[in-house]
């Protein structure tokens, strides 16, 4: 494998919950309670390598919105360090962080609310390279105009406003947007999640289009497993602000290590295995405000042993290229 | 099927503008008012042209003409329409030139304080923490007074003039307007589209002035076509009062003021008429005001 394009160490992202004025005088008083702090991603490793598709997968809430804005430096983590080619991201300054900026860009889940809606489309995709003036004045129609083109949107429209487009239209014009500052990492979450199916297809389409002429990598964030195992070369399972099982995405699918991934995967629904019964996964996702000791998937696991209450499983390598966080592959150590 | 690229946009393109002004027309009260409105601003505009008398020119006065009664002829000649005052002044030429300073003051202080209570309410949304807490504690200190008592205290201590009014009103009026540009740029700053401007690596000031600044704007410019008439208000009452503006200058308060002792001894006109002139200004800057705002509401 080649050398990493994207790397994620040991990133983490806390929100802590605002005390309220009357909390502190309450605090003031001697009656301290410290303030409750939501771990939307607790500690996540992860390689993305250059050209590969790399799905995330997880429930509502378990932090993969969070971990793609991090990726993308709309967010700083709380803890851990994000490199871009090899460099710290963090100590990225002036021109170099615009770069890194620009080149990892997002493709935002919301094509109603990732658009200004008082901006015509012209304006919208070509914003940056005439702020940061990245081109030429006069060049800068050329430039958008390409961009349009590339995604498939008639230049008649370039200037019309957003509020005037489908879902469809306005998330080419978003995909159309990121590719005016010719990234190399796209970061899509949920990109196709808000769009009717059959729009839903085409997109996916336009993803992959642009992909093989530019050569781009994609973290592509999801819910949808069908459509993950369809486009991705590895994919990534996420719970509770965790990375649960990392591998190559035809593997996963085929033999999942983490009885969480293996819940998952036998939801999808399937017309040719034509399933019987559909057995749901038990239970809710635990509040990430006050996740469970041990494994946090232990609650809702049919494998749990009594370690797994107490012990926190790393992920571990399996198999080449194949990691898992469970008790069940690598035996805990007896404290 | 259907291919979305080869449909075309699907909202036909009638701008808001219109929709509101369509709005507006079909109601006869607000038509009414609307065109009352026009009728004092063109007055008021055009008093210098239309005026029988030049109300600031002492030269022109006769004490003579003292105290007419409405309708009644002046030595030189001159009809007094609505009668004059202890001065020999004519009220039809002090009450439009009364409108003129009225309507000057009402607008150029909602601007300053639009401007003033805009650029606050977006630093405090942008900025959050120490600033957003440090500068809604001092919204809430201004609200939390009377508006008339922070203006009068200002007064007296720097005097009367039109300059300094209009920085008493602007000082009184900011602070609600800060509060609600806060509120909607909060709103505004959560969507997506501003995280792609962070994303982009634009300004943090280009993002306000130009994402975040349009897009939260809106109803604070509605609330403020009512407060004109509550500036005016304010205005007139610290004329009244006799901190406002200068006698030399006299405003639809000043002039109430000054007729104000003649009213017991039966020269109503002195008073009346600009107070009526007041009301009718102030009500029809109210009745469109509030018109305005709920036709803009996207959801009535």
């Amino acid at each position: 494998m080649t050398a990493p394009l994207f790397e994620l160490r040991g990133v983490a992202k806390y929100f802590r919950g605002k005390t309220t004025l009357a909390e502190r005088i309450l605090a003031l008083a001697g009656r301290r309670q410290p303030p409750a702090t939501l771990r939307a991603v607790d500690g996540v490793d992860l390689t993305v390598a250059k050209g590969e598709v790399l799905g995330l997968v997880g429930e509502s809430g378990c932090g993969k919105s969070t971990l793609a804005r991090i990726a993308t430096g709309i967010l700083a983590p709380t803890a851990g360090e994000v490199f871009y080619q090899g460099r710290a991201v963090a100590g990225l300054r002036g021109r170099d962080r615009l770069d890194y900026l620009l080149k990892v860009q997002m493709i935002f889940q919301d094509p109603y609310a990732s658009l200004d809606p008082r901006m015509r489309v012209s304006r919208i995709v070509g914003e940056a390279l005439a702020v940061h003036k990245l081109l030429p004045r006069r060049e800068i129609d050329g430039a958008v105009d390409r961009a349009l083109r590339e995604v498939g949107l008639d230049l008649a429209y370039r200037d019309r406003y957003p509020h005037q487009f489908s879902g469809g239209q306005r998330q080419r014009i978003g995909i159309a947007r990121a590719l005016a500052v010719k990234p190399d990492f796209l970061v899509c979450d949920e990109p196709v999640s808000a769009l009717d199916v059959s729009i839903q297809a085409q997109v996916i389409n336009l993803f992959m289009d642009v992909r093989a002429r530019h050569g781009l990598t994609y973290l592509f964030v999801s819910h949808d497993l069908g459509l993950v195992r369809h486009i991705s070369d590895r994919v990534a399972i996420m719970y509770l602000g965790r990375i649960v099982e990392i591998g190559p995405a035809a593997s996963v699918f085929a033999d999942p290590a983490h009885p969480y991934s293996a819940a998952l995967i036998k939801a999808i629904p399937s017309a040719a295995r034509r399933k019987a019964g559909f057995e749901p996964l038990q239970g809710e996702l635990p509040s990430p405000l006050a996740p469970p000791p041990g494994c946090p998937f232990h609650p809702r696991c049919d494998h749990a042993m009594p370690a797994c209450r107490e012990i926190r499983p790393e992920l571990a390598e399996i198999a080449p290229g194949r990691s898992a966080a469970c008790h069940l592959h690598t035996a805990p150590k007896v404290a | 099927m259907n291919d979305d690229r080869l449909a075309g946009p699907i909202l036909a393109d009638t701008p808001l503008r219109e929709k509101v002004l369509r709005r507006l027309r079909n109601r006869p009260t607000t038509r009414g008012a609307a065109i009352l409105l026009g009728v004092l601003v063109l007055l008021a505009l055009l008093a210098p042209l239309i005026a029988p008398q030049n109300p600031y020119d002492l030269a022109a006065l006769s004490v003579m003409d003292n105290r007419l009664a409405p309708g009644e002829q002046g030595m030189a000649g001159l009809r007094f329409w609505l009668g004059s005052d202890a001065q020999g002044r004519d009220m039809l030429s002090a009450i439009l030139y009364g409108l003129r300073t009225s309507l000057l003051v009402g607008l150029i202080s909602t601007l300053g304080a639009l401007v003033v209570g805009v650029t606050a309410g977006l630093v405090a949304a942008q900025f959050g923490g120490a600033i957003d807490a440090l500068m809604m504690r001092v919204v809430d200190f201004m609200l939390g007074f009377p508006s008339i008592l922070i203006a009068l205290v200002l007064l007296a201590s720097i005097g009367r003039g039109v300059d300094k009014v209009i920085l008493a009103i602007v000082l009184v009026q900011w602070a609600q307007y800060a509060r609600l540009m806060r509120a909607a740029a909060l709103v505004e700053r959560r969507k997506e589209y501003i995280e792609a401007a962070v994303n982009f690596g634009l300004p943090t000031r280009y993002i306000m002035f130009v994402h975040l600044l349009p897009n939260s704007i809106g109803s604070v410019l509605v609330v403020s076509t009512v407060s004109i008439a509550s500036a005016i208000t304010l205005e007139a009452t610290l004329s009244f009062l006799g901190v406002g503006v200068p006698v030399t200058q006299p405003s639809l308060g000043l002039l109430i003021a000054n007729g104000f002792e003649f009213l017991l001894s039966g020269e109503y006109w002195i008073a009346v008429f600009p107070g009526l002139a007041l009301v009718a200004l102030i009500m029809s800057l109210n009745i469109v005001g509030d018109r305005l705002r709920r036709s803009l509401n996207v959801r009535a």
